[in-house]
């Protein structure tokens, strides 16, 4: 609780926690506390700007937008939340092993995940798609195998951080088997720094994911994904901008909410490190 | 900067440059429909298919066919393009020159502005105008390439304001000013997004080095504050810059992707997004592998840059 409080006091992770705490509210309730439905067409009312009756105006075929964004939350956001915790999990468990294990091992992973770095990650998630073929759920696999290497790398250096301390030590010299100690003694010293920089991730992995659904290789219609909705937008762009001010807007926010959280976290979790 | 960290480094771009395209080649080898049915459709008869493998050598195992494409791309052969049936190599290169114009037109315009508001708000830091460029700052990077490209195009090209077209591209050697104005809405959204990158760490780097005492003596000597913040200061920022700069061209080629396609613009992005529409094959090996040599070499010329201007570094 106290680590709350502190948090709340940090200005970045209190503005941070109260949009990121916003949206995950919207993706969970977003369906059923929508005003409107959001596939009804209002045909007597295409294209409005934001009124008292459609808050955030509406679309092409006078759908409601508030609507379909917040029910489109639970596509963008647990989606790219999912892709996060895919890319943390394999990322956490190459960095730690290869981190405690050290020698040719190590400088072998560590080798291999440069080269994959050499990718950029969009490029790299875009040549997994190619493989997996296009759907919402496998560009959230394209996107945690994309960004995995990354956490590999931070895991690990936090893990030759840890390694290298006294408890440790006494730990092997105890005899401790290097299973337990990765679990007992690492995981939970590494797992901070780890989830500070995941949550950075979220908002990346909140952006190509959208990006990737934009492009087509991603959400499919008639899904109420952010990116996909500004895609269809598009094609209306010159009679209203307001179905892409609103999904952008929308994938907007929530990137700043988990970048400012993440931030946040950096600086509770770890005071020495100003950033 | 010594041989023998030129030499290391040199060997580790190989060895990059080797494990990206046994990546490369290695993912496009799962794709779901191979080669043959690209061409023959799915309803072609299993003999026509199998004999077209075995024309197109793909019925060979995977470790000769990987060989074969390696020895072909390190002699600028890269294939026959699955959707045009021309050779791929010539296409990629003339896209990547195309490319190459609008990244360099964007880094050239960012850096412009990026260096000096990062330098101001490190200056001014706690105060309005630092709270200012990290408010935006923070906009900027959580802003997608898309959004932002879209948003300029609705408002810049549409039909009530029509300051710029909404795609297309000439060749700056046919029409110089056409090109630019072809050019201006991609590099602006290229420059807006890398601007929240670079200015935010130029802020960081700026700030850190503003602490350090030899700042506070160049002060305390009284020189005049603009010679201390652009003299003094920035040069000692600029260094850790340059490899958060070469970092940034991995996001820029994303962004390039992304922009492309957007503004229809006949670059390495738009082939790409094509050559996976399309399931073409070898333009999508070329498209990937080539973008990604482009990082690794920005990132080498970082470093080498990086050693050769910093006299402590060797190598660790």
């Amino acid at each position: 609780m106290s680590f709350l409080k502190t948090l709340i006091r940090h200005p970045q992770g209190a503005v941070g926690l109260f949009l990121t705490a916003l949206v995950l509210t919207m993706a969970a309730i977003g369906p059923s506390i929508a005003p409107l439905d959001p596939e009804t067409m209002h045909f007597a009312n295409r294209f409005e700007p934001p009124s008292a009756e459609f808050l955030l105006g509406t679309d092409w075929f006078g759908r409601d937008l508030l609507s379909r964004m917040m029910v489109g939350a639970q596509s963008t956001v647990l989606l790219a939340l999912l892709a996060t915790i895919i890319a943390t999990t394999i990322g956490a468990l190459i960095g730690i092993i290869s981190g405690y294990l050290g020698g040719w091992l190590d400088e072998g992973i560590m080798r291999i995940v440069d080269a994959i770095m050499a990718i950029p990650g969009l490029l790299f998630a875009l040549l997994i798609i190619s493989a997996l073929g296009t759907s919402a759920l496998n560009a959230v696999i394209a996107i945690g195998i994309a960004f995995a290497p990354g956490m590999a790398r931070i895991s690990r250096s936090v893990t030759l951080q840890i390694r290298a301390l006294d408890y440790v030590s006494a730990a092997r010299s105890r005899g401790e088997n290097s299973l337990w100690i990765v679990l007992a003694e690492i995981l939970p010293n590494v797992a901070a720094p780890i989830i500070v920089e995941a949550t950075i991730r979220v908002a990346f992995a909140i952006m190509t994911l959208a990006t990737l659904s934009f492009l087509g290789l991603g959400a499919q219609p008639p899904s109420p994904e952010w990116g996909l909705m500004i895609s269809q937008g598009r094609e209306h762009m010159f009679r209203s901008p307001w179905p892409i001010i609103v999904p952008g807007g929308a994938i907007a926010l929530v990137a700043i909410g988990f970048n400012l959280l993440g931030d946040g976290l950096r600086d509770v979790l770890n005071p020495k490190s100003e950033h | 900067m010594s041989a023998s960290f030129l030499i290391k480094r040199l060997f580790l771009m190989v060895l990059t440059a080797f494990v990206v395209s046994i990546i490369v080649f290695g993912v496009t080898q799962l794709l779901p429909a191979d080669a043959a049915v690209m061409i023959l459709g799915e309803n072609a008869t299993p003999e026509a298919m199998a004999a077209l493998s075995s024309r197109l050598g793909l019925d060979r195992p995977a470790p000769i066919q990987y060989f074969d494409w390696l020895v072909g791309v390190l002699h600028g052969d890269f294939g026959i393009s699955l959707r045009t049936g021309q050779a791929v190599g010539p296409t990629i290169f003339e896209a990547l020159g195309r490319s190459a114009l609008l990244a360099a037109l964007s880094l050239f315009t960012v850096s412009i502005v990026a260096i000096p508001l990062g330098v101001w708000a490190a200056a001014r830091r706690g105060k309005a105008a630092d709270l200012g460029v990290s408010v935006l700052s923070y906009m900027g990077i959580s802003l997608p390439e898309f959004v932002l490209a879209t948003l300029l195009l609705a408002w810049l090209a549409g039909p009530s304001v029509g300051l710029f077209p909404a795609s297309g591209y000439t060749s700056p050697l046919e029409n110089p000013l056409d090109a630019l104005h072809h050019l201006a809405l991609p590099v602006i959204t290229l420059s807006i997004v890398l601007l929240a990158h670079i200015s935010r760490m130029v802020r960081s780097e700026m700030v850190d080095t503003l602490d350090s005492d030899f700042i506070r003596a160049a002060r305390l000597r009284g020189l005049p504050r603009r010679q201390v913040l652009f003299r003094h200061a920035l040069r000692n920022s600029m260094l850790p810059a340059i490899t958060v700069i070469a970092l940034d061209i991995g996001y820029l080629i994303g962004g390039v992707i992304v922009v492309e396609e957007i503004f229809s613009f006949p670059g390495v992005g738009r082939q790409l997004i094509l050559a996976i529409q399309n399931r073409d094959l070898p333009m999508l090996q070329a498209g990937v592998l080539i973008m990604s040599m482009t990082y690794a070499l920005a990132n080498l010329a970082a470093d080498l840059a990086y050693a050769a201007l910093d006299k402590r570094i060797q190598f660790s």
